[in-house]
């Protein structure tokens, strides 16, 4: 293919969209052609930028609230924000209002009645599973996936130390799955470890917290409005893997991140 | 928790608790989603949040019975149709809103030089995104910030997945070059070739 018909794939290619074919093809022809590896970059340097810098916020609590009184959601003695927030300018005090975590929301309710013992499965662990997928929604958005960026394991260990009182277990298991970066998260309001790993375009959140005595395994995978969650537990710490990458992808992802030392 | 939501009288939109349950579950998680889409599309914070509510709404009388449709995707057809409902409300009657992919489309023949023309230069990935024309917009937010898939996006603007590649392409070239600092043709000359 000549550089012109390469350029024109370039965009899907960088996407991961292209046929296995094209895919190979565009692959051979950048590694030979300075140009058009060039061009690749600027695109993949393109699309981080604009994911970094382009306008993306959450949505106004006043208009969370107009939804959900019109859905029917917003009931008396609920957490819901009520007349304060429809009044503007007191946005201030509604921004600390409950529904600002959506499956918070969901999840309060379930929360409140069964406890969940630091990750232990039972009655507490559909709420769980709603605060990883919420928590692994949430990072999806532009600047809330990483607070380290690194693919490299050594960076990113030490810089969990002094954030919280345990050190995760931080494993780079690229080129399938490279180590992208790390976060704090929350989880049943306490910080929690996150390490995001990619494949393809696919994010992974790996939320990893201590629970002294667990034996190395890999749990069912619950699946939820797209999303995967895989329950693990790795050197003493229990774990739960989100992604929308294919379940069957996402359970040999945990296999490999359980035999790690 | 179904006696609570029961219990809290005027669900408008009527859905059974059992449903509304589910909207929480699948549908409102991706509120965000569609206030940003909307925000971008419409570029205007008040006309967002209306439409965004218009788009909810309808959203939940849709839901009822809806099986195995994936939420996001799903919610954000809704919005962008809203969207594009209330730009065409806006427009004096007789301007054409509909997208004319020839127009958008100087493919070899014209060159790059055509496309260059409606680019503005700019230093801010805002200005450059806000500078697009809504069909290149809305496939970058789509895209870029919410990371659909090809074919999630075609659901979304009900267009064939080629189209949806195409745009995004072009978008993206457009977009580099306004980041790059070009500006060409029309106008830069009418700007007195500010182009660096």
């Amino acid at each position: 293919m000549t550089c012109e018909q390469i350029r024109e794939l370039l965009s899907p290619f960088s996407d991961d969209e292209l046929d296995a074919a094209s895919s190979r093809a565009v692959e051979r022809h950048v590694a030979g052609c300075a140009a058009c590896a060039a061009a690749l970059d600027e695109l993949r340097a393109l699309g981080i930028r604009v994911r970094r810098e382009a306008d993306y916020e959450p949505a106004p609590d006043t208009l969370r609230a107009r939804v959900l009184a019109d859905i029917g959601l917003a009931r008396p003695g609920a957490s819901g924000p009520r007349a304060e927030t429809i009044a503007p300018g007191r946005a201030r005090i509604a921004r600390a209002n409950p529904w600002r975590g959506l499956a918070i929301a969901a999840g309060l309710l379930v929360l409140l009645g069964g406890a969940w013992y630091g990750g232990r499965i039972g009655a507490g662990e559909d709420a769980l599973m709603r605060e990883v997928t919420a928590a692994h929604v949430r990072s999806l958005q532009p600047g809330h996936l990483m607070d380290v960026v690194s693919t490299d394991q050594h960076t990113v260990k030490p810089w969990f130390a002094g954030r919280l009182d345990y050190s995760p277990p931080v494993t780079d298991l690229a080129p399938d799955f490279p180590l992208i970066g790390g976060r704090l998260d929350v989880l049943n309001g306490r910080p929690v470890a996150a390490l995001v790993y990619q494949r393809r375009k696919h994010v992974i959140n790996v939320f990893a917290w201590p629970e002294p005595g667990a034996r190395d395994a890999v749990g069912p995978t619950t699946s939820r409005d797209g999303w995967h969650v895989i329950e693990a537990a790795h050197a003493g710490m229990a774990l739960r893997v989100v992604s929308d990458l294919d379940p069957r992808e996402l359970e040999g992802f945990a296999q490999r991140l359980i035999a790690a030392k | 928790m179904a006696d609570d939501i029961q219990a809290s009288g005027p669900a408008r939109a009527a859905l059974s608790a059992r449903e509304l349950e589910r909207f929480e579950r699948c549908v409102l998680p991706h509120l965000d989603a569609a206030w940003n889409l909307a925000r971008h599309m419409l570029r205007d914070a008040h006309e967002a949040e209306d439409a965004v509510q218009e788009a909810m709404l309808r959203a939940c009388r849709h839901f009822g019975g809806l099986r195995g449709v994936d939420g996001r995707p799903w919610l954000m057809a809704i919005v962008r149709n809203t969207c594009l409902t209330q730009l065409r409300r806006r427009r004096p009657a007789g301007q054409a809103v509909e997208f004319d992919e020839e127009a958008h489309t100087p493919e070899t023949a014209a060159g790059p030089e055509l496309e260059l023309a409606r680019v503005r230069a700019s230093d801010s990935v805002r200005e450059a995104l806000a500078a697009l024309a809504i069909e290149f917009r809305e496939v970058i937010v789509l895209r870029e910030l919410e990371g659909l898939s090809y074919r999630e996006i075609a659901t979304v603007i009900d267009a064939p997945i080629g189209t949806v590649m195409s745009r995004l392409s072009r978008a993206r070239h457009q977009l580099a070059c306004a980041l790059r600092g070009e500006t060409a043709g029309r106008e830069a000359a009418e700007h007195g070739g500010d182009a660096s």
